[in-house]
């Protein structure tokens, strides 16, 4: 059977499932839509959380990003992980026995104030709307290319799906396809994995393979040969960055604790029922993420070594079907300048004539490793996983901020249960239509706004909650000025350096040496900064509050 | 010490075990990303574990798994804790 038909199939068989499970799981009243009951598992929670986190970003491109960066590919590999370790710790189980349904809820009421719960409101949205518009254009650029549809075409097909379950089972609903997207998107991804790793090293488990030697009998290290074929070509050593290290430190930091701070993956931690489920679930979904994230920069090397091997100084003509393939695309591209008919992949600009997209390095993988049709079809399917559990846990928090967040706990507190369930599920379909706008007409910024999610996360939230836990003396002008001073000055930032606003500025302006990706880190401590100097000087937060702080840092109901 | 008897749990006290483990459990966070994946990294990178140079290593690999096992050394730290102090759920 072809590609395509085997991508039908898989795909097809995928859907159905996610169709099912929704159709099971409907929501039946806002603790349903919202927390999901409060009743998953914390292994199954573990498995949401990770499908919730991974992206199309981490299955199609992450791998692709660190063939090219090499050592600096780091910084998303602990980035993104590590601000597990922080949410386990300093967030989770306190956010958890706090037991509302939001983190502007957390926010609200813990700085008795319904402008810092307004702030945490704007945060939260703009955050994932920045985040779930790359989700859509990536369901429809996967659609696009492995089943040959418009681009547009995919976008409406995954808003239908995404719509059918978030709208009928809210949290509940999302929550087990969630688990069901996490097992076919790791599937996916570690199949070709496995494949790989074999035929180049003999190992079957890639995160070994990649230190193994080269299976051609030469006796060298993988690394040690991509390092030296890299010397020859005239790039920096793969296992040496080109970053400088204190942009290193700042770009990892940001991203952990931006982590920390995205309001859909803490949600994830108001569903589980106590707050030991709480902590222990963190650890499976670091558990399950660590699987993906430790196989990528094998494949990442895998893919780098084959890739320079198939094409560095091959002829034009004897290039491989896979090549002609993806360079229809434009996603290759391959100019002679020296007008010898070979390609000349070299660091230098002006001879190099190979252009390369990041995203192939998954994507052609299995063709370049002349893998199975089927391989190549669950490869589709994983993609689409990823960015469909993604798009969900997003469009969540924009309905349960709109109906929970502003209509209950602001417009119109009167509402009835049944009246605000029903909010929650015009939210969704709100949120859906336009996350679908963005993936059709995607804003020409949408690189930079990525990094922007975890600059605001990181400058906003992170300082608000961890000092709501940790410091009893935080009052609410503390918290609010500490969060519009930490966003205003990260959006400044990424304007002036990214957009071109403020006079904008190139790499040789940026202070201290750390790119807008990495300001999130200087952001965050001038939150921390700023709200621990106001609060000191303005009134204690009221007695009652005091009380709910020492509450939430324990685990028993004390009545 | 067994006080789960107790009915007035001494939360201070517990409190403050809670921030020793953190502080422990965190300083290792630190140490194994920030620290052998990027500030000594170079260093680091002329021991070699098999085909790995460390410092590579633990900023591409060592870091994660460092990082799960912390997770579930501070839930097992915490849920002695918690039965210690008589704060626990069950």
């Amino acid at each position: 059977m072809d590609i395509q038909t085997w991508t039908y199939i898989i795909v097809g068989i995928t859907f159905a499932l996610y169709i099912a499970i929704a159709i099971r799981s409907r929501a039946g009243s806002t603790k349903d839509f919202y927390v999901a009951g409060v009743g998953v598992p914390p292994l199954a929670n573990g498995m949401a959380t990770a499908a919730d986190w991974m992206s199309a970003a981490s299955f199609i491109s992450m791998a692709g990003l660190i063939a090219f960066m090499g050592y600096d590919g780091a910084v998303f590999l602990m980035g993104w992980t590590g601000g597990y370790v922080l949410l386990a710790l300093l967030l989770a189980p306190y956010l958890r026995k706090f037991g509302k349904f939001t983190v502007p809820d957390f926010i609200g009421d813990r700085y008795y104030s319904d402008v810092a719960r307004t702030v945490a409101v704007i945060c939260a949205v703009i955050v994932s709307f920045t985040y779930v518009a790359g989700q859509m254009r990536g369901v429809g650029v996967v659609f696009a290319r492995f089943l040959e549809v418009p681009i547009n075409t995919g976008v409406y097909i995954g808003m239908a799906i995404v719509f059918f379950y978030a709208v009928l089972g809210g949290m509940k609903g999302i929550t087990y396809t969630q688990v069901a997207q996490y097992c076919v998107l790791i599937f996916a991804y570690m199949v070709p994995a496995i494949f790989i790793s074999l035929q180049l090293t003999g190992n079957p488990l890639p995160q070994l393979g990649f230190g193994a030697e080269v299976n051609d009998g030469s006796g060298t290290y993988l690394l040690d040969k991509l390092d030296n074929l890299h010397e020859e070509l005239g790039f920096a050593a793969y296992t040496s960055g080109s970053k400088a290290m204190i942009d290193v430190f700042a770009i990892t930091f940001a991203l952990m604790v931006g982590t920390a701070g995205l309001p859909h993956v803490i949600v994830r931690f108001f569903t589980v029922p106590r707050v030991k489920d709480a902590r222990i679930s963190a650890g499976w979904a670091l558990v399950f993420i660590a699987i993906l994230y430790t196989t990528a920069p094998a494949i990442a090397a895998f893919a780098r070594t084959n890739m320079i091997n198939t094409v560095s100084n091959v002829e034009y003509k004897n290039v491989p079907d896979w090549f002609t393939n993806w360079e229809s695309t434009g996603l290759i591209t391959f100019d002679d300048k020296n007008g010898d008919e070979r390609i000349q992949y070299v660091a230098d600009a002006a001879k190099n004539e190979l252009t390369i997209d990041n995203d192939i390095m998954v994507l052609a993988n299995p063709e370049i490793a002349r893998l199975p049709n089927w391989v190549i079809a669950l490869v589709a399917a994983g993609g689409l996983a990823a960015a469909l559990s993604t798009a969900a846990g997003l469009l969540l928090v924009i309905s349960t901020s709109i109906s929970h967040d502003l209509i209950k706990k602001q417009i119109k507190p009167d509402i009835t249960e049944k009246q605000e369930l029903m909010w929650a599920r015009i939210g969704a379909g709100f949120a859906v239509i336009v996350a679908g706008y963005f993936g059709i007409n995607p804003p020409g910024f949408v690189a930079a706004t990525v990094a922007l999610a975890f600059g605001l996360a990181a400058s906003s939230f992170f300082p608000a909650i961890i000092l709501g836990i940790f410091d009893k003396r935080m009052n609410r002008q503390g918290a609010i000025s500490g969060m519009v001073v930490g966003i205003l000055l990260m959006l400044f930032y990424m304007i002036k350096f990214k957009l071109g606003g403020f006079g904008g500025g190139t790499a040789d302006d940026w202070w201290m040496g750390i790119s807008p990706e990495g300001f999130g880190t200087i952001a965050m401590i001038v939150n921390l900064v700023v709200a621990l100097v106001v609060s000191r000087i303005t009134p204690k937060p009221p007695e009652y509050v005091r009380v709910v702080v020492e509450d939430i840092r324990h685990p028993k109901r004390l009545d | 010490m067994e006080n789960s008897g107790n009915p007035k749990p001494d939360l201070k006290k517990y409190w403050r075990e809670n921030l020793r483990y953190l502080l422990i459990l965190l300083s290792i966070w630190f140490l194994a990303s920030f620290g052998f994946g990027i500030l000594w990294a170079e260093g680091l990178n002329n021991i070699r574990m098999g085909g790995f140079k460390l410092g590579f290593w633990f900023a591409q690999q060592g870091s994660i798994y460092v990082f799960v096992v912390l997770i579930f050394v501070y839930v097992y730290l915490m849920n002695k804790l918690d039965k210690k102090y008589g704060v626990d759920e069950d």
